[in-house]
């Protein structure tokens, strides 16, 4: 699988990630090593994590954000910019500080936007959460797909 | 609440982790953040375990040792273009105090979140004693 055109992909694809690195691309994109903040806290880190994988013809992103007000979820898409917004719940008001031993979940809003790096057709989108995990399926355009070119023989 | 938390593949004989058949695979986990608060009757334990489904929750209490442990299983949909996060095991284990009544603790888990009441045995609940003036 290697060919001319994959090469010039693969290098623009590196030369993305450079620039994200060095902080010239979107903050969408920031490098997992360039978010590490001197403060405390697991508020300072890009919430929530994602996987992004993507095969010919879709775009998955999978999340991870357990304890969700399922009705603050809101993952939204206008061509190749995807937005997932919600709010992990904090724990009930009745709990008092001083009745607590450990506080080590973090709570509160959360946005977080990326970029794909194609657009992708919004109204065919798909979202489910189970389990704190949230998975979008995002369908490419089909100009975004890949296509087979037939060799003619002769 | 005393953490306990120590690595399935620690030689210690004292913890209940050893007791455990230490299979390659459970030495990679992750302890799980939790919230615990008290209240007059009990102590909630919070804990944040995403991917895990209610099948694969497992909380047991032996010799006054909580164990949460929770089996995730997640593969990436297709090929990877960005990864920041694994999922494998988690795993955590807190000493009890005398004052929770074992028999009666209880769990619950939704959207990734595990839940765990420990109630307090009767006579630790605080009594009010009425005074006789005469």
């Amino acid at each position: 699988m290697t060919s001319r055109f994959d090469f010039f992909e693969n290098m623009a694809r590196m030369r993305r990630e450079l620039d994200h690195i060095l902080g010239a691309g979107g903050e969408a994109w920031s490098f997992p090593f360039s978010s590490v903040s001197f403060l405390p806290g697991r508020a300072s880190r890009a919430y929530p994590l994602m996987n992004i994988s993507e095969d010919k013809d879709n775009f998955y992103v999978d999340a991870l954000a357990p304890g969700l007000a399922t009705e603050t979820l809101n993952v939204s898409v206008s061509g190749d910019q995807l937005v997932i917004s919600g709010e992990k719940k904090p724990l009930p008001k009745s709990v008092k500080s001083e009745f607590l031993h450990r506080s080590e979940r973090s709570a509160g809003q959360f946005s977080r936007s990326l970029t794909l790096s194609a657009p992708v057709e919004g109204e065919r989108v798909e979202a489910s959460y189970a389990d704190g995990v949230l998975k979008v399926k995002l369908p490419k355009v089909e100009a975004a797909k890949p296509r087979q070119i037939q060799v003619a023989l002769g | 609440m005393t953490e306990k938390t120590t690595a399935l593949t620690t030689e210690s004989p004292k913890t209940v982790a050893d007791k455990t058949q230490a299979t390659r695979d459970e030495s990679l986990y992750l302890a799980p953040p939790v919230d615990i608060f008290e209240s007059e009757d009990a102590l909630t334990v919070v804990t944040d375990l995403p991917g895990v489904t209610k099948e694969d929750v497992d909380v047991r209490v032996e010799d006054g040792i909580l164990t949460i442990k929770g089996k995730a299983s997640y593969a990436p949909a297709a090929e990877t273009l960005r990864e920041e996060f694994q999922l494998r095991g988690y795993y955590r284990q807190f000493q009890l105090s005398d004052l929770i009544d074992q028999n009666k603790i209880s769990a619950e888990a939704k959207n990734g979140v595990l839940t765990i009441l420990l109630p307090k045995a009767e006579k630790t609940k605080p009594r009010q004693i009425q005074v006789t003036v005469g």
